[in-house]
C-alpha cells in the first residue's frame, strides 16, 4: 500500500527533529573523529598533568631538583649514574629540567591568549561594528603593527626591558593581537548584514546586548580557532627568545634555554639537545593538531 | 616561522583589496603602484618611531654594565654626549630621522668608531647568499610538492608529502637547525671515523652552506606546498580541466597548460610571506649556525643594548619586507588579470 506523500514528509520531519543535536555536541563528535587533534589533545593533556604534578614528584623524592647541580655528575649520558635522560653542563637532571619546562611553555601558551583575547575582541569588534571613521582608523594602525616583522619586536622589547615572565607575555602578545583583530573584524562585517541581527536591532537591542548576545557568540567558534593556533605561536617565541639567550633567565628550566645549553656541548653529549628539541617540536605539532581538529569542528566553512 | 595559516601574513603590507575598479586599467595601476609605494613612508616611519620610543622608554641606559665594570658618571656623560644621547628625546628623533633620510644610521655602541652602515654592509652578503640559495630551493621544491599531492590526494604520496609539510611547519627552524647538526655533523662525523659530515663549526662559504640554507628553506617549502595543493585542488575540479581531459589530451599537457598556469596564480602570494620567513629566519639560522650574518649582528645588537644598530637593522628588514610585498601585489596584478584594483 502506497504511503501517502504528506505522511513520508512528516516522517522525514520528525526524523530531523530528532536526530538534531547543538553546536557543541556536533562540534564534539567531529572533533573526536580527528584521531590526531586527539592524540594531540591527550598529549597536551599530559603535558599539564606534567606542569602541575612535577614539583610535588620533587617533593616525593621521585624527581630530582631541577636547579640541584651535581658536579661530579656533569654531562652524564642518559641512564647513567641515576640521569634517566643524562644530565647538562652544571650536573642538573635533564629529566627534571625537562618537565619543569613545560611549566614555562604551557603557561606562556595559553596565558598570551588571556591578554591577546580582550585587545583582539576590542579592536576588531570596534572596527566591525562602528564601521566608517573607525574601522578605517583602527584598521591602518593594525596594518602599520602587522608590518613589524613579530620576532624582531619580541627582541627588541625584551632587549629592552628586562626579560621575565611579565615582559616576554607582554610582548608576545602585542605582536600577536592583530590577527585575532582582523578575524573578528571580518566575522562582524559579515555577520552584521544577516537578518537576524536586522530583525535583533529593529526590535530595539541597544549595541552592546546586540554584540554580546548575536554577534560574539556567532564568531565564538573561529575565534577559539585562532587562539589555538596562537598557543604554539607563543611557545615558539618564548623558545626562541630562551634559545637566543634573551628569554626567561638561569636557572629557570626552560626548553628554549636547554636546547642552546645542550647545543653549545653538542659533540660531548648530543642527547642533551635532542631531548628538549623533540620537546618544542612534538609540544607545537600537538597543538597544531588540536587546532585543525577544532577547525573543522568548529568551523566548517575555514575547512580545507 | 608561522605554525599555522594565521601568522603567515605577517609583515605584509596591505591585503590585496579587490574592489571596484574605476577608469582605465594602465592609469589605476600607477595610482596602485604609487599609493603602495606612499604607504611605505607611514609603514616604516612608525616602524623606527616604535623601536625608537621602546628604547627610550628603557630604565637605565646603555652603558650600564653588570658586575664591577660599572662606568663612572663622568664617563657616561662624555658618551652621552658623543652620540646624541643628551639632547631631548624629540631631538633625537628628529635628527635620527634626518640621518637615515640621509643614509645615515649612526655608530655602533658596541664597535667603537663604526658605523651601523658598515656593520650592515659586512654582513650582508653572507645574509644574502643564504636567503637567495634557500629561495631557489624552496619555489621550485615547494610548488611541485604541493603540485604532486593535490594530483594524488588521498594516496600514499599526498599523505606522505603533508605529514612532511605539517612537521615542518610545526617544528621551529632553531629545533631544526639544532637536531640537523647533531644528526649531520655529530652522529655522522663519529659513526664515519670522521670521513664523512656536514660542517657546523667556523663558517665559510662552501658545505657550511648545506645545512643553514636548508633549515632556513624548510618552513617556507611546507607553507608553498600546502598553499600550491590547495590551489591545485580548485583548478582540477573546474570546468575547462575536465574539458581538457574530456578532449583527450594527453596528461603533461592538462598539468602543464591547464592545470598549472591557473593554480600557480594564487601561489604568487606566498613569495611576500616568503620574504618575511627569510627575513626573520635568518636572526635564528645565523645564530644557530654561527654565520656572521645580518641576523646574527641583530641579536648580538639586543643583547648588548646597541640601540642604533637595533634600530639599523629593524629598519632594514621592514624595508625589505615592505618592498618584498609590494613587487609581489603588483606582480599578482600582471599575472592574474582579474584582479582588480583599489
Amino acid at each position: 500500500m502506497a504511503v501517502p506523500a504528506v505522511a513520508v514528509e512528516q516522517l522525514v520531519e520528525w526524523e530531523v527533529a530528532e536526530t538534531q543535536i547543538g553546536l557543541w555536541t556536533d562540534a564534539w563528535q567531529r572533533f573526536r573523529r580527528n584521531r590526531l587533534a586527539v592524540a594531540g589533545a591527550a598529549l597536551v593533556l599530559i603535558l599539564v598533568l606534567i606542569a602541575f604534578l612535577c614539583p610535588l614528584l620533587v617533593q616525593l623524592g621521585i624527581l630530582q631538583n631541577p636547579v640541584k647541580q651535581n658536579v661530579q655528575y656533569i654531562e652524564a649520558a642518559p641512564g647513567q649514574a641515576g640521569f634517566l635522560l643524562g644530565s647538562d653542563e652544571l650536573g642538573r637532571d635533564t629529566l627534571s629540567r625537562l618537565l619543569f619546562g613545560s611549566r614555562i611553555s604551557l603557561s606562556v601558551g595559553i596565558l598570551v591568549q588571556g591578554i591577546i583575547l580582550p585587545i583582539g575582541l576590542a579592536i576588531g569588534l570596534a572596527a566591525g561594528y562602528f564601521g566608517g571613521r573607525i574601522d578605517n582608523l583602527l584598521m591602518r594602525f593594525t596594518d602599520i603593527w602587522y608590518a613589524f616583522p613579530d620576532l624582531l619586536f619580541v627582541l627588541v622589547v625584551v632587549s629592552v626591558f628586562k626579560p621575565n615572565l611579565l615582559t616576554i607575555f607582554g610582548a608576545i602578545a602585542l605582536v600577536n593581537w592583530v590577527g585575532l583583530a582582523r578575524l573578528v573584524r571580518g566575522q562582524v562585517l559579515s555577520i552584521k548584514e544577516k537578518e537576524f541581527i536586522e530583525a535583533a536591532r529593529s526590535s530595539g537591542s541597544p549595541p552592546l546586548k546586540l554584540i554580546i548576545k548575536h554577534l560574539l557568540p556567532n564568531s565564538l567558534g573561529p575565534i577559539i580557532v585562532t587562539l589555538t593556533f596562537g598557543i604554539p605561536q607563543a611557545i615558539f617565541l618564548e623558545a626562541v627568545l630562551s634559545f637566543l639567550g634573551v628569554g626567561i633567565q638561569p636557572p629557570t628550566p626552560t626548553w628554549g634555554q636547554m636546547v642552546f645549553d645542550g647545543y653549545e656541548a653538542v659533540y660531548a653529549n648530543p642527547t642533551s639537545v635532542v631531548f628538549p628539541a623533540l620537546a618544542i617540536g612534538f609540544t607545537l605539532l600537538a597543538f597544531s593538531f588540536i587546532g585543525d581538529g577544532l577547525r573543522d569542528a568548529l568551523d566548517p566553512r575555514m575547512r580545507r | 616561522m608561522a605554525i599555522s595559516e594565521g601568522r603567515s601574513g605577517r609583515g605584509a603590507l596591505l591585503p590585496l583589496r579587490m574592489s571596484q575598479l574605476a577608469g582605465s586599467r594602465g592609469g589605476s595601476l600607477a595610482i596602485f603602484v604609487g599609493k603602495r609605494i606612499l604607504w611605505m613612508v607611514p609603514i616604516v616611519f612608525f616602524v623606527i618611531l616604535i623601536t625608537f620610543v621602546l628604547m627610550h622608554l628603557a630604565p637605565g641606559s646603555p652603558w650600564d654594565r653588570t658586575g664591577g665594570r660599572q662606568l663612572s658618571q663622568a664617563v657616561m656623560n662624555n658618551l652621552n654626549i658623543k652620540y646624541g644621547l643628551d639632547k631631548p628625546e624629540t631631538e633625537q628623533f628628529k635628527l635620527y630621522l634626518w640621518n637615515v633620510i640621509h643614509f645615515d644610521f649612526g655608530l655602533s655602541y658596541q664597535y667603537e668608531g663604526k658605523s651601523v652602515v658598515t656593520l650592515i654592509g659586512g654582513g650582508w652578503p653572507y645574509t644574502a647568499t643564504i636567503g637567495f640559495l634557500a629561495f631557489l630551493l624552496i619555489v621550485p621544491v615547494g610548488i611541485s610538492l604541493g603540485v604532486v599531492a593535490a594530483l594524488r590526494q588521498n594516496t600514499r604520496v599526498d599523505y606522505i608529502t603533508m605529514g612532511f609539510a605539517t612537521f615542518a611547519a610545526s617544528f621551529p627552524n632553531f629545533v631544526i637547525g639544532a637536531l640537523m647538526v647533531v644528526v649531520f655533523s655529530v652522529v655522522l662525523y663519529k659513526a664515519t671515523d670522521g670521513n664523512f659530515f656536514l660542517p657546523s663549526a667556523d663558517f665559510g662559504l662552501d658545505s657550511h652552506l648545506i645545512m643553514p640554507v636548508i633549515t632556513l628553506s624548510l618552513l617556507p617549502i611546507a607553507y608553498t606546498a600546502r598553499l600550491t595543493r590547495a590551489s591545485t585542488l580548485d583548478t582540477i575540479r573546474q570546468d575547462f580541466v575536465r574539458t581538457a581531459w574530456a578532449k583527450g589530451l594527453p596528461e603533461r599537457l592538462v598539468v602543464i597548460r591547464h592545470i598549472l598556469k591557473n593554480s600557480l596564480i594564487p601561489v604568487v602570494t606566498t613569495l611576500g610571506p616568503t620574504f618575511a620567513f627569510l627575513v626573520t629566519g635568518s636572526v635564528i639560522v645565523e645564530t644557530v649556525f654561527n654565520i656572521p650574518g645580518i641576523g646574527r649582528a641583530f641579536v648580538v645588537a639586543v643583547s648588548s643594548r646597541d640601540y642604533p644598530m637595533i634600530l639599523g637593522t629593524t629598519v632594514l628588514f621592514s624595508v625589505i619586507i615592505a618592498v618584498a610585498n609590494l613587487v609581489v601585489d603588483v606582480a599578482y596584478v600582471f599575472i592574474d588579470p582579474r584582479v582588480r584594483l583599489t
